[in-house]
C-alpha cells in the first residue's frame, strides 16, 4: 500500500478488501512534442459508499486517471501501466467488451459541460435510456418510463414532457441533472464526477452538490469527486487527494487535510485561495511559478522549483529524490513529520486568518 | 418547417429575377451581334434590319425584358416559328427550335449522368471514408487517404479519354459511351453510361473519402461522442449512432453543392465522353450568342442549384434538432 | 505617472476612497434584438441585457460588479468601454457625456479607459510579438513616451512581473498567466484612469490566479487606477474590490460597500448567492453552523421575457402579490449603512448567519431531504 517509483521496487499487490483500488498507475500519451507522463506512479483505495475528492489544477493528471479507469483514453496515443482493480476485476487489461458492460452499469461518470457532453442530435429522455437498454436488456418502453421517473427524481419538473426534448432546449442546470440522471439509471456502485459543476452558476451548483450528496445516501454510489475548487471538495468529499504534475501529493479525510495540511502545495493551494471570510488587509499569497511541463517533468520532487520550503529539507533531496506518499494519512515531501506541523502552526495558518 | 419553405421559395424567386436581369444586361454589353451571325455571307444592311426586327432586337432593352418577362409567365403565340406555351424562352436563334423544348431534351441525359454518378460517388467516397475513419492509423487508413489524394489531383480530361482508350477502343469490354434512353431499354441506358459514372464518380469520391473521414474523426472526439461510450454503448453504436449523425452536416452541404452544379450540367464530362447534356448546351449558347437559349439554361440550373439548397437546408432541419428550432 | 493623479492616500482596507466621481452611469439600458417572424423576419423582441442600471466609480476606487450568467455585467463592462451602442441611458466620464459620443470625440479619452479580458488566449493577437502587441495602443494613439516606446514597453513588463528583455517572443510562448500579465501590461501601456477588467482571472488555474489578482491590486493601488472589477467567483470580488454591485436579470439588486454587502446583506438574491458559495471551514466552530443555507430552485429565466415586477420574485421565497405588481427601486432601506442600496420590498436581516430553518426551494432536494430524514 504504498505509492512508489518505479525504480523504487514492485508495487505492493492491492488489497483486497477495497472496492476499487489503483496501484502504481502510470499513463503517458505519445505527441508530436514527446511523451507525456499524464500520470506517474498513482495509487489510491476507495471504499463503498464513500465520496473521494480529488483536488489538483490543469495536468495534474487528475481527469486522465479517472477517463482511465473506464478505460476511455485513446489506446493508440496511450501507454497505461500499473493496475485498476475494481471489486478485484482488473481494467487496465481488460477486454473491451468487458469494460462496455461495465461502463454506465457499475461505474458511471458525469462530466463538466454538460452542453457539449450530451448529444445535440437526440432527445434528452432517449439519450438517459440508452444505457438502461443496453444494460438491463429492458425494453424500449421500460427504459423510457424508467428515464422519466430519473428525471423527475434528478429535479426535472414534468419530466414526461420534458423527457421529448432536445438538450439545447434545458437550461445549463437542468441539463447536469439530465447528466445525473443518466448516469444514475443503472444504479452504478462507483460514480466518478469530473468537475461537475465548475460549467454552472453558483447558486446552481449548490443545487447540484445537494442533489449529488442526497442521491448518494440513496443509491449507496462510491464518488470520486474531481475538482479544481477546495470549497467544493470541502463541501463533497469523505476523502481527499491532492494531486500535483501527475503524481500525489497528500492524502487524508477531509478534515485532515483541509485543517492540518501537510505538503507545501496544499499550503499554497490554501494560502492562494481568497474565502468570504479571510482577511481583506494581506495580499493573497499565491503560490510562486507555473505547474511543470509533464514533457520534461521536473526532477526530485515535482514540486521542487515552486517550493519555498526546500531550504528547510536542506542539500539537494528535493531536487535529486522523489518524496514518497506512505498509504493512509500522508504527504509526500521531505520535511520532517514535526517540520511540517510546525510550520503549518506558525506560519501557514495565521495566514488564512 | 412550410413557413420555412415558403420563405426559401419565395427567396429563390428573387434571386432567379436578379439573375436574368442581369443575364439580359450582360448580353447587351457584348459587342456582338447576334443578328450578325444568322445573317450569313451577303448580309445587307436590309437584311439586318429585318433580322432584328423578327428577333425584336430593335426594341429597347427594357422592353424587350418585359416581354421576355411575359413570355415566361404565359407563353407567346407571337412567334413566327409557332405557338410558344408557358415556360416560353422563345425559339433558339441558331437551331430555331423551341428552347423549353430543347433544355427537356437534354435534361434525361444530365439527369441520369447526374444521379447515377452521384449514387456511386456516395457509396464509393463515404465508404472508404468510414472504413479509414473505423481503422484510423492502419494501413487500410494510410491506403484510401493516400488513395483519395492522388486521385483528386487527377482530371475528367485525363481520366475519361485513358478509361475510354482502354476499356472501349483497346479491350471492347464495354459500349462507347452513349445516351439511351432508360425507357427504351434499361440495360442499354446502364452500359452507356456506366463508363462515365465511373469517371465521375472516382474524381468526386475522392473528396468524399477525406471528408468523411476528417468529419468522423473530429466527431468521435467531441465530449458527446465519449459520455456515449462512458455509458456502456459500443464501438460500433457510437460510430454510427453518435458520430455519423454530426459528420452529416458538412457532407450534406458539399452534396448539395455537387449535386446543384452537376444537375445544371457537368460541362467537361458530357464533352469527354461526348454526351449531349445540359452543359454543351450552355456552351453552345454562349458560343452562337443565342440569347433565348442562353436564358433557358442559366436559370434552369440556377434553378437546380437553388433546389437543391432548400432540400440541403430543409435536411439540415432533419439532421441537426437546433436547427429545426432556430 | 500622471501628474493629476494624486496617489490615494494610505487607508482602511474597507473603505474606498470617497473621492471624486470618475464615471457616472444612470438608466444605461441594452436590448438585443431577438429577429423573427413571417414572411419577412423582422425584430419581434429584444433580449433585455441590461435594463436601466445607475452606478457611479469614484477615482482611485475598485467597483465589483457580480452576478451569475446571464445578469448583463459583461453587456456593462461592453456598454462602459464603448464596444457596444447602448440602447439607452447616459455614459458620464468625467462629467462629459460620453453616450453616443464619436469616435473622434472619444480620441482623448479612450486612452483613460482600457480593456482586460477574460481569455488570455484568445485576446491577444498570435502573429504579434509582445513588445507590438503592447506598444500598439500608443502606436493607435499617436504617443511617443519618453524614453521611446521599447523604451516605455520594458517599463511595463517589469511593472506586470514578465522578464523585460521577452519583448520580443510571441504570445504561444507564455504561460496562461503570464499571457494575462501581458494583457495587463498593455491596458497600462497608456496610463489609463479606468480599467474595466471582465473575468481577469476565470479562465486560470487557483495558484496563478491569485498572482494575478495582486498583480491587479498592486497596480490598482500603486497607479490610483480606478477599476471596474466584473466576475462571478464572490470571493475574488470581495478581495479586490471596495464597492460591490450585485446584478441579476439586468438589474442591479443591491450595491453598496463590501463590508455592508457581504456581511449585511438585504436583498434575498444577494443572500443565496452568499450562501451557495462553497467555503472551505477552517475552525471546527465553524462547520456547517456558521452560515445560513439556502438553494434556490431552477436555473435565471430567460431576460427575452423577464418576470414583472421584481425580477427575482419568481425564485424568491418572500414573495408576495406587490412583487409582481410593483418594481422595488434600489433605495437606502432602514437598518442599511450609508451608500448600500437595496430593490426589494420585502428585504431579508442583515445577517448571514445560520437560521432556524434552511431555506430549500429546489422540490428534488426537498423530496431527497425528506425522504432521507423518515429513513
Amino acid at each position: 500500500m504504498t505509492t512508489v517509483t518505479k525504480a523504487a521496487g514492485d508495487p505492493v499487490p492491492a488489497d483486497a478488501g477495497a472496492f476499487l483500488s489503483v496501484r502504481d498507475l502510470h499513463v503517458s500519451f505519445r505527441t508530436e512534442d514527446g511523451v507525456v507522463r499524464a500520470v506517474d506512479g498513482l495509487s489510491f483505495d476507495l471504499e463503498r459508499g464513500r465520496t473521494l475528492g480529488i483536488v489538483g489544477e490543469s495536468g495534474s493528471g487528475k481527469s486522465v486517471t479517472n477517463l482511465t479507469i473506464l478505460g476511455l483514453h485513446n489506446p493508440q496515443f496511450t501507454t497505461v501501466e500499473g493496475e485498476i482493480l475494481l471489486e478485484g476485476q482488473e481494467l487496465t487489461t481488460a477486454r473491451e467488451s468487458e469494460l462496455e458492460k461495465l461502463r454506465g452499469n457499475k461505474a458511471a461518470m458525469i462530466f463538466q459541460d454538460p452542453l457539449t457532453a450530451l448529444s445535440p442530435y437526440y432527445t434528452v429522455g432517449r439519450q438517459i435510456a440508452e444505457p438502461f437498454m443496453k444494460h438491463t436488456g429492458a425494453s424500449k418502453k421500460a427504459a423510457w418510463a424508467r428515464a422519466v421517473e430519473m428525471l423527475g427524481k434528478v429535479g426535472i419538473p414534468n419530466p414526461r414532457e420534458r423527457a421529448k426534448d432536445y438538450p439545447h432546449q434545458f437550461s445549463g442546470g437542468m441539463r447536469q441533472r439530465a447528466m445525473i440522471a443518466m448516469a444514475l439509471i443503472c444504479d452504478p456502485d462507483l460514480l466518478i464526477a469530473d468537475e461537475p459543476t465548475t460549467a454552472l452558476d453558483v447558486t446552481v451548483q449548490a443545487q447540484i452538490l445537494d442533489l449529488l450528496k442526497s442521491l448518494q445516501q440513496e443509491f449507496g454510489s462510491a464518488i470520486i469527486f474531481i475538482t479544481h475548487d477546495l470549497g467544493v471538495i470541502a463541501d463533497m468529499a469523505d476523502d481527499i487527494m491532492v494531486m500535483y504534475a501527475g503524481g500525489a501529493v497528500e492524502r487524508g479525510t477531509t478534515r485532515e487535510v483541509l485543517r492540518s495540511p501537510q505538503h507545501p502545495y496544499t499550503w499554497g493551494l490554501l494560502n492562494s485561495m481568497p474565502r468570504l471570510d479571510s482577511d481583506l488587509s494581506a495580499p493573497l499569497a499565491p503560490i510562486p511559478g507555473t505547474p511543470p511541463s509533464l514533457l520534461n517533468p521536473p526532477s526530485g520532487c515535482r514540486f521542487h522549483p515552486r517550493c519555498t520550503f526546500q531550504d528547510r529539507v536542506g542539500g539537494t533531496r528535493c531536487i535529486t529524490e522523489r518524496p514518497l506518499l506512505a498509504p493512509d494519512r500522508a504527504s509526500a515531501c521531505h520535511l520532517t513529520a514535526e517540520q511540517k506541523h510546525t510550520i503549518f502552526v506558525e506560519e501557514i495558518k495565521p495566514r488564512l486568518g | 418547417m412550410l413557413r420555412f419553405l415558403v420563405r426559401r421559395s419565395l427567396g429563390a424567386l428573387v434571386i432567379l429575377f436578379l439573375l436574368s436581369v442581369v443575364t439580359f444586361l450582360l448580353f447587351f454589353g457584348m459587342p456582338r451581334d447576334p443578328a450578325l451571325l444568322m445573317c450569313g455571307k451577303q448580309c445587307t444592311p436590309a437584311n439586318l434590319a429585318n433580322i432584328h426586327h423578327v428577333l425584336g432586337l430593335d426594341k429597347s432593352v427594357p422592353e424587350q425584358y418585359g416581354i421576355f418577362l411575359h413570355n415566361l409567365l404565359f407563353g407567346s403565340s407571337q412567334f413566327t416559328q409557332g405557338p410558344c406555351p408557358a415556360p416560353c424562352f422563345g425559339y433558339s436563334y441558331h437551331t430555331n427550335e423551341q428552347v423549353w423544348g430543347t433544355l427537356m431534351d437534354r435534361l434525361p441525359t444530365t439527369l441520369s449522368l447526374t444521379l447515377g454518378g452521384a449514387v456511386c460517388f456516395l457509396i464509393l467516397g463515404l465508404g472508404t471514408g468510414l472504413i479509414a475513419a473505423w481503422k484510423r492509423g492502419t494501413l487500410i487508413d494510410k491506403t484510401f487517404t493516400a488513395g483519395a489524394m492522388v486521385i483528386s489531383s487527377m482530371q475528367i480530361y485525363f481520366l475519361g479519354p485513358l478509361a475510354l482508350a482502354v476499356l472501349v477502343y483497346q479491350s471492347h469490354l464495354f459500349d462507347k459511351p452513349a445516351y439511351n434512353d432508360f425507357t427504351a431499354g434499361p440495360v442499354s441506358w446502364f452500359t452507356g453510361l456506366i463508363i462515365p459514372w465511373v469517371v465521375l464518380s472516382t474524381i468526386f469520391a475522392s473528396q468524399y473519402t477525406r471528408m468523411a473521414r476528417s468529419s468522423m474523426i473530429e466527431q468521435l472526439q467531441e465530449e458527446h461522442v465519449r459520455t456515449a461510450r462512458a455509458k456502456g454503448m459500443s464501438r460500433r453504436y457510437v460510430f454510427f449512432r453518435y458520430a455519423w449523425r454530426g459528420s452529416l452536416i458538412p457532407i450534406v452541404t458539399i452534396f448539395g453543392i455537387d449535386l446543384g452544379s452537376l444537375l445544371g450540367g457537368a460541362i467537361i464530362t458530357e464533352y469527354t465522353f461526348g454526351l449531349p447534356g445540359l452543359g454543351r448546351l450552355a456552351v453552345e449558347s454562349v458560343f452562337f450568342s443565342d440569347l433565348p437559349l442562353l436564358l433557358g439554361v442559366m436559370l434552369f440550373s440556377a434553378t437546380m442549384i437553388l433546389l437543391c439548397n432548400i432540400v440541403v437546408d430543409a435536411a439540415y432541419a432533419y439532421i441537426d434538432p437546433r436547427v429545426r428550432l432556430a | 505617472m500622471t501628474e493629476d493623479l494624486v496617489l490615494p492616500a494610505p487607508r482602511d482596507a474597507d473603505a474606498g476612497p470617497a473621492g471624486e466621481t470618475l464615471l457616472e452611469v444612470s438608466g444605461l439600458t441594452k436590448h438585443f434584438p431577438v429577429k423573427g417572424g413571417f414572411p419577412i423576419r423582422r425584430t419581434v423582441g429584444a433580449v433585455q441585457a441590461v435594463d436601466g442600471i445607475d452606478l457611479t466609480v469614484h477615482v482611485g476606487e475598485s467597483f465589483g460588479l457580480v452576478g451569475e450568467s446571464g445578469c448583463g455585467k459583461s453587456t456593462t463592462g461592453r456598454l462602459i468601454t464603448k464596444l457596444l451602442e447602448p440602447t439607452a441611458g447616459r455614459i458620464s466620464y468625467r462629467g462629459k457625456d460620453i453616450t453616443h459620443a464619436s469616435r473622434k470625440q472619444l480620441a482623448p479619452i479612450r486612452s483613460e479607459i482600457q480593456m482586460i479580458f477574460q481569455d488570455p488566449y484568445s485576446s491577444l493577437n498570435p502573429r504579434q510579438t509582445v513588445g507590438k502587441i503592447i506598444s500598439g495602443p500608443m502606436e493607435i494613439n499617436g504617443i511617443e513616451p519618453e524614453g521611446g516606446r521599447e523604451g516605455r514597453v520594458r517599463e511595463l513588463l517589469e511593472i506586470v512581473g514578465l522578464n523585460p528583455e521577452h519583448f520580443n517572443r510571441f504570445p504561444h510562448e507564455f504561460s496562461g498567466g503570464q499571457r494575462q500579465r501581458i494583457g495587463v501590461a498593455r491596458a497600462l501601456a497608456l496610463e489609463p484612469k479606468l480599467i474595466v477588467a471582465d473575468e481577469p482571472v476565470s479562465a486560470l488555474d487557483v495558484s496563478i490566479q491569485a498572482q494575478v489578482v495582486n498583480l491587479l491590486q498592486e497596480v490598482q493601488k500603486e497607479l490610483g487606477i480606478a477599476f471596474l472589477f466584473i466576475a462571478h467567483d464572490l470571493a475574488v470580488v470581495r478581495h479586490f474590490s471596495h464597492r460591490v454591485a450585485v446584478m441579476y436579470l439586468g438589474k442591479i439588486i443591491e450595491v453598496g460597500d463590501r463590508a455592508s454587502i457581504y456581511a449585511r446583506p438585504r436583498h434575498p438574491y444577494t443572500h443565496a448567492l452568499l450562501s451557495a458559495v462553497p467555503e472551505v471551514s477552517l475552525d471546527e466552530e465553524q462547520e456547517s453552523g456558521g452560515r445560513e443555507r439556502i438553494r434556490l430552485a431552477g436555473d435565471v429565466p430567460s431576460p427575452i421575457s423577464p418576470p414583472s415586477g421584481c425580477r427575482f420574485r419568481t425564485r424568491c421565497w418572500k414573495a408576495q402579490d406587490k412583487c409582481a405588481a410593483e418594481e422595488p427601486p434600489l433605495v437606502q432601506i432602514s437598518g442599511n449603512h450609508e451608500g448600500h442600496l437595496t430593490a426589494c420590498h420585502f428585504p431579508e436581516e442583515p445577517t448571514i448567519g445560520a437560521r432556524e430553518e434552511d431555506i430549500v426551494l429546489d422540490p428534488a432536494l426537498v423530496a431527497l431531504e425528506e425522504d432521507a430524514a423518515e429513513g
